[in-house]
């Protein structure tokens, strides 16, 4: 029972969708199947935070290697959601005085949007910035021209660093007409538009060759991997 | 030179990049100049995209990005809220990702209510806001957008919207331009927008670098046109400015074009590396040193 149930609703779900959209009549299935979709989608988000709960509540529990950083992110959490769930510091909706919980959870100066405007952008914008560092480090340490191959990616990856910017208009800005085609930033699409293409609809192709394999898999009951072994 | 570049220390090339990012966005902080852009095939394919609309027609934008992204995805967002308010089309803000709604707030703060006040919510624009199941939100408004959207983002209902009137689904719209930093942006509407609805749903889009290389597949038939990163960016700005822009741009118009002079000289600092690291490799390899 603990595996035929989800099995059936998986195969059920799989091939309404496969059917709804071969047959026209049909489309409405998929539709109910979709909406059905973004409500568990919708419940995956109680799903994740009570996960995240059980995960970093045993660490600081156990007191194992990192306990703080969980503390921390168990704070966080837990402070994010009880200002932003109780709308904490939010004035009713004009519409509806009457109701306390009315007003908008992204009021500008309320605690949500504090938190929103000065933790939790700046945090992620400041990781995502550190990638110009870890990837100015790599290319010292793993670009080296070991053979054919690896001397055609180098060279393709200067042509590209230079073409998207204005450094590859100005270095061949000189070039004749006639030679429009082999100025930089013309090369870069050609290179982007051209060979790129080509490497990622094949792999593409692949990838949904290998998926539509796999899905056939799963909704037949062959492969069973995604409902776990079965032991808690 | 050779020893020092050889056990050269990471945290020089940290400080270096350090530098190369800083230093230009000072410079063009105090000088006010950039570098001028050459737009390229996609970016004049977007522009004319938005450019071929009339007055009144509606245009669907999803903002599927967060913070993260914004310092590449951010200009690209405001300068197709301009375009759209210059052309006069219905605009219908949505997101995919969960902090997209505050990205919309962005563009519509530093756009529509500082330069276009005359724009009245829910007659020129609307914002849906997020709604959870990534291209399953897709699968559904295709067909039917009332099935997911009742309610716009601050919770008036739909059909209280005067603007909604004539909208039922993806496919009443002239446009869809989406910005998308990755999982579920561009390639989701691509697949489940434009592909099954080719005569019906048009998409342009932004994205960031790493996205593009896997969106040129798509261009031109299922994605007619594509900012690709701050470069695609500032193209797209450049054309706007040079229609729209006037002699003296508001500079926030510009962010893209000022951005690309730090990008500049990173991508130089990371050419000469490569280059340095190649060096060390040949004199090694030269000197029977494994390497």
């Amino acid at each position: 029972m603990k595996r035929n149930v989800p099995l059936f609703i998986t195969a059920l779900g799989g091939f309404t969708l496969i059917i709804a959209y071969f047959i026209p009549a049909t489309q409405g299935w998929g539709e109910v199947a979709a909406i059905w979709f973004d409500i568990l989608a919708s419940i995956a988000f109680i799903l994740g935070g009570g996960n995240l709960l059980k995960i970093h509540l045993k660490k600081v529990s156990d007191k194992s290697a990192g306990w703080a950083y969980s503390a921390i992110t168990l704070a966080a959490f837990l402070t994010t959601l009880f200002v932003g769930l109780g709308k904490v510091g939010v004035n009713p909706n004009p519409q509806y005085p009457e109701y306390s919980l009315s007003g908008h959870y992204r009021e500008i100066g309320s605690p949500f949007w504090w938190l929103y405007e000065y933790a939790f952008k700046p945090l992620t914008a400041t990781m995502f910035a550190m990638l110009a560092f870890y990837i100015s480090s790599a290319a010292f340490r793993a670009f080296r021209a070991k053979n054919l191959e690896a001397i055609l990616l180098l060279g393709t990856a200067f042509i590209i660093l230079l073409g998207r910017t204005f450094a590859g208009v100005y270095l061949t800005a000189w070039f004749p007409d006639w030679m429009s085609g082999l100025k930089i930033e013309n090369l870069t699409v050609f290179i982007m538009s051209v060979f790129n293409t080509a490497g990622n609809r094949a792999i593409m192709i692949g990838i949904a060759l290998g998926v539509a394999s796999t899905s056939l898999k799963v909704l037949l009951g062959v492969d069973r991997s995604y409902l776990g072994s079965g032991e808690d | 030179m050779y020893e020092f570049l050889k056990d050269l220390d990471k945290r020089w090339i940290f400080l270096l990049m350090f530098l190369c990012v800083t230093i230009p966005i000072y410079v063009i902080a105090k000088t006010g100049k950039s570098f001028p852009e050459v737009p390229t095939v996609l970016s004049e394919a977007v522009f004319q995209a938005v450019e071929d609309l009339g007055q009144g027609d509606p245009v669907l934008l999803s903002f599927d990005f967060d913070p993260a992204s914004e310092g590449e995805l951010g200009p690209m967002a405001t300068a197709f809220v301009r375009h759209c308010a210059e052309k006069k089309v219905k605009m219908y803000f949505m997101a995919l990702w969960p902090v997209g709604p505050q990205m919309i707030d962005d563009a519509i703060a530093k756009v529509i209510h500082s330069d276009f006040p005359s724009l009245v919510y829910g007659e020129d624009y609307v914002n849906l806001g997020f709604k959870p199941g990534n291209e399953g939100v897709i699968k559904v408004i295709v067909t039917d957008m009332r099935e997911l959207y009742t309610t716009d983002d601050i919770g008036t209902s739909i059909n209280d919207i005067p603007m909604m009137k004539n909208i039922h689904s993806v496919q009443d719209f002239d446009l869809v331009i989406n910005v998308s930093a990755g999982y579920a942006g561009t390639k989701e509407w691509v697949q489940y927008g434009s592909t099954p609805y080719p005569d019906k749903i048009k998409i342009v889009a932004g994205c960031t670098g790493v996205q593009a290389p896997l969106l040129y597949p798509y261009i031109p038939n299922q994605l007619p046109g594509l900012l690709g990163a701050i470069k695609g960016a500032a193209e797209y700005e450049k054309l706007v400015i040079d229609k729209y822009g006037g002699n003296d741009p508001d500079p926030k118009y510009l962010e893209a074009k000022r951005r690309m002079g730090p990008q500049l000289v990173a991508h130089l600092l990371i050419i000469l590396l490569i280059i340095l690291a190649n060096y060390i490799y040949f004199v090694e390899k030269k000197s029977g040193v494994s390497v």
